[in-house]
């Protein structure tokens, strides 16, 4: 009992003192229900770091630290994750869960840590006047319902009037997001909105897919996560519905959620915030990283989409700091000089191309106003014989005239409810 | 020798009633309430009490109301995580719609709110039990996940359904929000703790607790000799479902911050709750303390022990804290299927004979 005891001690002082480290928690999640998502994406935001410590020596000169926390896509131990990571210095989350980011946001605010979330979480964040420590460049769920709408109306040589779209989506604060966008947009072109809830964690859609089959959309597109993507895309084979149809958004295009399908799934399309294919980065990943045995997970990963989204979060992040160590005059940061650095970030094709990944995502610039950059994305289609992604748009923009007002509405909201006064004026 | 009970006089009825009968008893829960209101607010950290000390006394009184219902009354209920989210939805309607209500007032009132839907709920219990009523109480839970996903009204029309607690007094100190001192929030459940605890423990031992257990153990004899079952039922679901309430808008309010109903209060934290009462030990207050301390605290320690000490990866952590802590409920089942409190009282008789065990 004593020895217990002393573990127990043990364990709760476990938590180390901060190092001269540029420290990066990575909130990861490789088991549950949505692991099969936040595996892929955490061995790529590791693996960057890793990269840049081993050939750079870090960032600005200065090693940089992940300390990786396992918050299984649950909000509760994602806030004790964060409570346990935060004492080290953290410099920057990326907790890749909308909900986890919903908790986080007035914590991190309140603590002068700036919170990433990139393409999820709130999407009123992009206000950079109310959230100051939030930031989802390179787009929000917004952007990604309105480019999807954009895409429709090019090939419907611009109408849908009279069309049926319905929506899948995740029932959590994740899902519910571009609802309103879609709704308003609806009014907008005149097509039919149907809304179909899939409960967490998404294995039983067969009610949804009775639905779809008795309403005959034109179109299905589909805000899922984790398991429940997969089981959509089966269910779509299923019933035949015809795959180029079923669009699903960013989180709902990676590899894992087509293959089981198999044949069936031939044809699907999603969006996707960053580009595909063979960067130099890979091959310098797999030099200094993978052969050196250095590598996140079990390696499996490098060069999926999702991978890829990992490797680009990491970018940016890395790209932030080193904006505030040049912003500041010191490599050593600190979680605010990080953010005036987030809130300085400009990322430029040239620098894309120097770092290896050639218009891996859009050129954008991030001001105290605008902290959602472009919000522009691809759409990409699977081709079930060839096993991969294939790229089909050039980047598509959104329509802001139809965004935009809705985040000044919300994040207006929350200023409201929680007396925040507009900053950057 | 520690539980020594020669010498130890009663001289009157009330010293014979009370809660604690031995000195050393009554003296540690002196202890225990001195290190809990005197020491720990002082030397509190943002992790202790975020992850460990908050949800450690929110869970406390779920369990505490949990057990009111089934360990003393025999109803067994899976509609726990559903009466924690009408506590949550009913503290944010009433922190948004009047601002300037003391935080205090607020968590009472959700748990009134939740009373009434307990009872509501608890109705058919007049009519089914057992094993039928469990599947009645999951109907509610079910219900009212659905109910506050699908009308805008509980969350206040929001874009995300997501409802956010803002940041709120009770006496002048903030408790909600995130700017809100941490020893402020601790002391605020750990207040609420110990005045239910209280009250749980002294309900249970008057006549309402004799009419509840009346009923548990035999329901028609205990009608024979003229208890209500109908009083006895819907006030042991009121009592519960307060409970369940006051600790569901804690959760929400002072705890998560923000909170969505389908993850926050879905069936698991039904089963959650319901499994410290069992493991704890069924009809015992001490119970809930030790079940909600086994069930929150243990992981936390094992995963801190895993990955900080031992160094491991947090995922392989968390599959083995899967493993750990499912064997250890299995075990504790086996040695003592009447839970931690039983194993507890079994070591009291011991330490009372002790060192003359003959």
């Amino acid at each position: 009992m004593k020895k217990l005891a002393t573990y127990a001690v043990a364990g709760l002082m476990a938590a180390s003192p901060a190092l001269a480290d540029l420290v990066i928690p990575d909130l990861h999640y490789r088991t549950g229900p949505y692991a099969a998502g936040g595996i892929p994406f955490s061995d790529g935001y590791q693996d960057y770091f890793t990269l840049l410590n081993q050939r750079d020596g870090g960032i600005g000169g200065e090693a940089v630290r992940i300390v990786s926390c396992e918050t299984a896509y649950n909000t509760e131990r994602g806030v004790e994750c964060y409570e346990q990571t935060k004492g080290e210095g953290a410099l920057i989350y990326q907790p890749l869960s909308t909900g986890i980011t919903y908790q986080l946001i007035p914590r991190a605010t309140a603590d002068g840590i700036p919170l990433h979330t990139m393409g999820y979480g709130r999407t009123s964040a992009a206000n950079g006047a109310v959230f100051s420590n939030v930031f989802n460049y390179p787009a929000n769920y917004w952007d990604g319902a309105s480019v999807i709408i954009n895409q429709l109306l090019e090939e419907n040589s611009g109408s849908l009037e009279g069309k049926k779209i319905a929506l899948l989506y995740h029932n959590s604060a994740y899902g519910r997001e571009p609802i309103r966008t879609l709704e308003i947009l609806s009014e907008q072109y005149g097509f039919e909105l149907v809304q179909l809830a899939v409960d967490h964690p998404g294995q039983e859609q067969g009610n949804q897919w009775l639905t779809i089959r008795r309403e005959r959309p034109d179109y299905v597109v589909m805000w899922g996560w984790g398991v429940m993507n997969q089981v959509a895309v089966q269910e779509a084979a299923n019933i035949r519905f015809p795959m180029e149809n079923f669009i699903g958004n960013w989180w709902a295009g990676a590899e894992h959620d087509v293959i089981p399908a198999g044949e069936g799934a031939n044809g699907y399309r999603a969006l996707n915030m960053n580009r595909l294919g063979d960067m130099p980065v890979f091959a310098e990943i797999q030099q200094h990283v993978h052969d050196a045995g250095l590598q996140a997970g079990d390696g499996n990963n490098l060069g999926t989409v999702l991978y890829t989204r990992g490797m680009y979060a990491a970018m940016l992040a890395a790209e932030a700091i080193s904006t505030a160590q040049d912003m500041h005059g010191t490599a050593d940061v600190s979680p605010s000089q990080v953010r005036d650095g987030m809130e300085a970030l400009s990322i430029t094709n040239a620098r894309m191309d120097e770092l290896g990944m050639p218009s891996i995502g859009p050129e954008f610039t991030v001001t105290c106003t605008d902290h959602g950059g472009t919000g522009m994305a691809i759409m990409q289609q699977w081709d079930a014989s060839a096993q991969q992604w294939v790229t089909l748009t050039d980047f598509i923009a959104p329509d802001d005239s139809v965004t935009q007002p809705l985040v000044l509405e919300d994040s207006a909201q929350f200023a409201a409810e929680n007396n925040i006064e507009p900053r950057c004026s | 020798m520690f539980y020594r009970e020669a010498g130890d006089f009663k001289t009157s009825y009330a010293e014979d009633n009370q809660t604690f009968p031995i000195v050393f008893d009554r003296y540690r829960y002196y202890f225990v309430l001195a290190i809990g209101f005197g020491i720990i607010p002082f030397f509190i950290t943002d992790y202790m009490a975020n992850a460990i000390m908050i949800p450690f006394l929110i869970y406390a009184i779920a369990a505490i109301g949990l057990n009111i219902l089934t360990g003393y009354c025999g109803q067994v209920s899976l509609g726990t995580g559903g009466f924690m989210a009408v506590g949550a939805y009913a503290s944010y309607k009433l922190m948004t719609s009047f601002p300037g209500m003391d935080m205090a007032i607020v968590i009472l009132l959700s748990g009134i709110v939740t009373a009434m839907v307990g009872v509501a709920f608890g109705l058919p219990s007049l009519r089914i039990k057992g094993f039928y009523l469990a599947v009645a109480t999951l109907a509610a839970q079910f219900f009212l996940v659905w109910m506050f996903n699908k009308v805008p009204w509980f969350y206040n029309y929001s874009a995300s359904g997501q409802i956010s607690a803002p940041e709120r007094t009770s006496f002048g100190f903030a408790v909600t929000g995130p700017s809100a001192d941490i020893w402020a929030k601790y002391l605020f459940c750990a207040v609420f703790v110990f005045v239910l605890a209280w009250m749980a423990r002294n309900l249970t031992r008057g006549s309402v607790g004799r009419q509840w257990m009346a009923i548990r153990d035999m329901d028609i004899a205990a009608e024979i000799i003229g208890v209500n079952p109908l009083k006895a039922k819907l006030t042991a679901f009121a009592a519960s479902s307060f409970y369940v309430g006051v600790a569901g808008a804690l959760l929400f309010t002072v705890y998560l911050g923000a909170a969505e109903v389908g993850e926050a209060f879905g069936i698991q934290k039904s089963f959650l709750v319901l499994f410290m009462v069992i493991i704890g030990g069924l009809g015992s207050i001490f119970g809930s303390f030790a079940g909600a301390a086994f069930m929150v605290l243990l992981p936390v320690l094992l995963r801190n022990f895993m990955t900080g000490t031992l160094g491991w990866e947090s995922a392989i952590a968390t599959h083995f804290e899967f493993v750990i802590v499912g064997l250890l409920i299995m075990f504790f089942l086996i040695v003592e299927p009447h839970g931690l409190a039983r194993l507890w009282s079994l070591a009291k008789e011991k330490l009372r004979l002790w060192p003359f065990p003959h």
